[in-house]
């Protein structure tokens, strides 16, 4: 019995230690750098939650038993599924088996003294020898030292050695990875992004509630969300007339910080957003919001304010929806805001530019049951019709009313809003540490070489050289170092 | 004003291409007439009956070179800005760097048997962004207006030119190890470097440029940070670039550690290439996600 279990015991080590020195190979360093290349190809062919949740839906819809299934396999969710992340942590536990012993060993090399001159150095490359004058050795010592060779003297001989920073740049170039590694993870687990759309003139209080979508680390907790107030004073958008391409956006803000009772005023601009501590404000999307005011039968106010229409193409076409629930039988429009009015045959009307030149609301007026208490969540910008008649249909100019029956709607006018993003990232400062220390050390270990000269003087002058993997460009140094010893210039 | 710029930018675009393509014809010619008749023996090279045509070729490409940069620095000035926000100008910028590149090259080596495949690549290239990939002349979108368009588009175009270069030495070097291992080397073959050193060539050019590569991605990340909000976020584009960054770090790896040479080198070095161009072609055509600025 005891022997039975003392077996699997030494196995199971010497199976570990079988699987470490697989893993840390090179070859399998190799494989695993290749997989994680092709394991990244799928997300960027198939839409993934984290960019394109629409698309993701529109999947789903399409196909539904396909989609099931590739979600079963993390297909929208390629890089934070289980395979992925399996294969880039073994990727990085091989690097760090690599690379660590690799460490020890360079600093190890790099304090000893280079190896004493071999006694046949006839048989080494570059090797040239000549009867000399007596000082070579002198010479040597100077030319050495004014290079930087590290170098060991004895007997007549000098053996030197340069380029150490070949393998130290390699280290430091391997060791940044993981430091933009530890980046990411820091940013995942401590960070928060958050977004919120805000009409212009209205003020936004960062709390949790506030924003439309929120997504936090593990580690991050509520109370780390800074206090801060900010109000959208105005906003500007500036187009091509010719195109309708967007030239400029520009949002300025009041901000009021926490224990603050100024108000400081700021620009936020597509690339250069808000700081606030170390939250990031930015300007990612704008629109139109139409104001409408929506009446009973006895003229009582049932709606009035702003309602946020999703843009839907360069000429900021947008569209939303107007929800009454108070109103007995429910109401509810949807609409189509058009900035530039044109007429168009087809969709009963078109924007040309994407600027509020000549505003005008196409409404449709629905009566019947908005489905709200059903308990399926709704998209705010879509209304669901099915148990609903059309009871209406009107474009409307700011000012215009329409009156249907059971009530009126009347388009007072538009307020522009922003899409402002709120991002805490704080392991973004490691991981930018990390990619400049794997520029630099990539550029040490790609264009330094390691190599050794060495020179014995007795009847005559004997040099010759040895480089660590291939060295262009020694030939030319060794041709350099011997016309120095002859005094050539 | 700003439009008799871009007029004059597609004149000089043209005017390049016709020169181009005169240079292509020198240097078809130049290769062919090499060739002398051959005798029992074997065939063989004269260089010395070519050489007026070898200079005309040369020439040829410099004064294409000339030219582009011309309809290039038009193109920026018609825009008010750098010439690298759509696929054309891409395209058109690429050529330009990858001609220069040539033309510096060969002031050290002899590099005029590479002169037939850069001329016809870049009329391809040229043909190519003046028929499907033009667009009129435009300013900038917000995105895009940042210093790190400079930085970052300029070095990804430099990269990939060299990327480019290097696969064709790596494809070269397949298709003469092919034609050595069923026999000699045909006669306008011979004037090709040997095996070894187009081997060399090929990975010299990716060690120096895979660092301007890193720095290129990392520069974008640096961008995507103030304009997006995230420095890395699997955008297809980001992605690809970071396959590409991974498949040439493979090929480095393979050769200076596990000591790959030759034939299977030249394989993964071609894959490198390959999935740099998907990531030109594919996700600026028909991707999806943010970096969508082919215009098209």
């Amino acid at each position: 019995m005891s022997q039975q279990t003392q077996i699997p015991e030494l196995d199971s080590v010497g199976l570990f230690r079988f699987a470490w020195r697989q893993l840390t190979s090179m070859r399998t360093a190799l494989i695993l750098l290749l997989l994680v290349g092709i394991a990244a190809i799928p997300g960027s062919l198939i839409p993934q939650r984290t960019q394109d949740p629409l698309q993701v839906g529109q999947y789903f819809k399409d196909s539904p038993q396909q989609a099931r299934w590739m979600d079963h396999l993390y297909l929208f969710d390629v890089y934070g599924s289980p395979w992925f992340s399996a294969i880039y942590i073994l990727l990085f536990i091989s690097l760090i088996g690599c690379v660590l012993p690799r460490t020890v060993e360079h600093f190890k090399a790099a304090r000893a003294l280079p190896p004493s001159t071999p006694k046949n150095l006839s048989r080494l490359e570059h090797y040239q020898s000549w009867n000399g004058q007596g000082d070579e050795i002198d010479r040597a010592r100077a030319w050495f030292k004014a290079k930087r060779f590290r170098a060991l003297e004895s007997e007549g001989s000098i053996s030197a050695e340069k380029g150490f920073t070949r393998e130290t740049g390699n280290l430091f170039f391997h060791l940044a990875l993981i430091l933009i590694l530890l980046g990411i993870s820091f940013s995942s687990l401590f960070g928060m992004r958050g977004e919120a759309i805000i009409n212009v003139g209205e003020r936004f209080v960062n709390t949790p509630t506030s924003y439309d979508t929120l997504m936090y680390g593990r580690l991050y907790r509520d109370s780390n969300i800074p206090a801060f107030m900010l109000t959208a004073d105005k906003f500007d958008a500036r187009y091509n007339l010719e195109t309708s391409a967007p030239e400029d956006y520009t949002l300025e803000v009041s901000l009021l910080r926490d224990g603050s009772t100024t108000i400081e005023k700021k620009v936020i601009k597509v690339n250069s957003p808000m700081t606030i501590g170390t939250t990031r404000v930015y300007l990612q999307a704008n629109g139109y919001a139409p104001v409408v005011t929506v009446r009973d039968s006895k003229g009582d106010v049932a709606f009035q304010g702003p309602v946020t229409f999703l843009p839907q193409d360069s000429n900021l076409r947008s569209i939303g929806a107007i929800k009454v629930p108070d109103a007995d039988p429910q109401i509810g429009f949807l609409g189509s805001f058009l900035p530039t009015y044109v007429r168009d045959g087809v969709n009963g009307g078109a924007s040309a530019f994407p600027k509020a030149l000549n505003p005008r609301l196409l409404l449709s007026v629905w009566s019947g049951d908005l489905g709200l208490d059903s308990g399926i969540p709704q998209s705010v910008y879509r209304m669901d019709t099915s148990e609903m008649v059309q009871i209406g249909l009107k474009g409307l100019k700011p000012g215009e009313s329409y009156e249907y029956e059971g009530g009126s709607i009347t388009f007072e006018g538009y307020v522009q809003w922003v899409n402002l993003n709120f991002v805490a990232d704080p392991g973004k400062h490691l991981a930018l540490l990390g990619g400049i220390v794997a520029i630099l050390g990539l550029l040490a270990s790609l264009f330094t070489r390691r190599r050794r000269i060495w020179i014995r003087v007795g009847n005559e002058v004997e040099v010759a050289a040895l480089a660590k993997n291939s060295a262009p460009g020694l030939e030319i140094e060794m041709q350099e170092f011997a016309k120095m010893l002859k005094g050539e210039k | 004003m700003s439009r008799s710029w871009a007029f004059a930018s597609n004149y000089l675009v043209y005017s390049a291409m016709a020169v181009y393509a005169i240079s292509f014809l020198a240097h078809l010619i130049e290769t062919a007439w090499a060739v002398k008749v051959p005798t029992a023996t074997s065939k063989t090279l004269d260089y010395k009956r070519t050489e007026k045509v070898a200079r005309i070729a040369t020439a040829m490409m410099i004064l294409g070179f000339v030219l582009l940069f011309a309809g290039v620095m038009a193109r920026g000035i018609s825009a008010g800005r750098v010439p690298w926000s759509n696929m054309y100008e891409f395209s058109i910028t690429g050529a330009l760097t990858f001609t220069g590149a040539y033309l510096l090259a060969l002031r050290k080596y002899d590099l005029r048997w590479l002169g037939l495949l850069v001329s016809v690549s870049v009329l391809l290239t040229l043909g190519t962004a003046v028929t499907v990939l033009y667009v009129p002349s435009a300013p900038l979108v917000p995105a895009l207006k940042s210093e790190w368009l400079v930085i970052h588009v300029s070095t990804a175009i430099i990269s990939g030119g060299v990327f480019l270069l290097s696969n064709v030495i790596a494809s070269a070097y397949l298709y003469l190890d092919r034609m050595e291992a069923k026999g000699e080397r045909t006669a306008w073959a011979k004037r090709l470097p040997d095996l070894e050193t187009l081997d060399q060539l090929s990975y010299r050019l990716v060690a120096f440029v895979f660092p301007l590569w890193t720095f290129s991605v990392i520069a974008g990340a640096i961008w995507a940070e103030s304009a997006w909000g995230r420095y890395w976020g699997w955008d297809p584009k980001e992605t690809w670039a970071f396959i590409t960054w991974v498949a040439y770090a493979a090929y480095l790896h393979a050769r200076v550690t596990i000591g790959w040479r030759g034939r299977r080198a030249a394989w993964l070095c071609l894959f490198a290439g390959s999935t740099f161009l998907f990531n030109y072609v594919y996700v600026n055509i028909w991707g999806t996600g943010k970096h969508t600025y082919s215009g098209l």
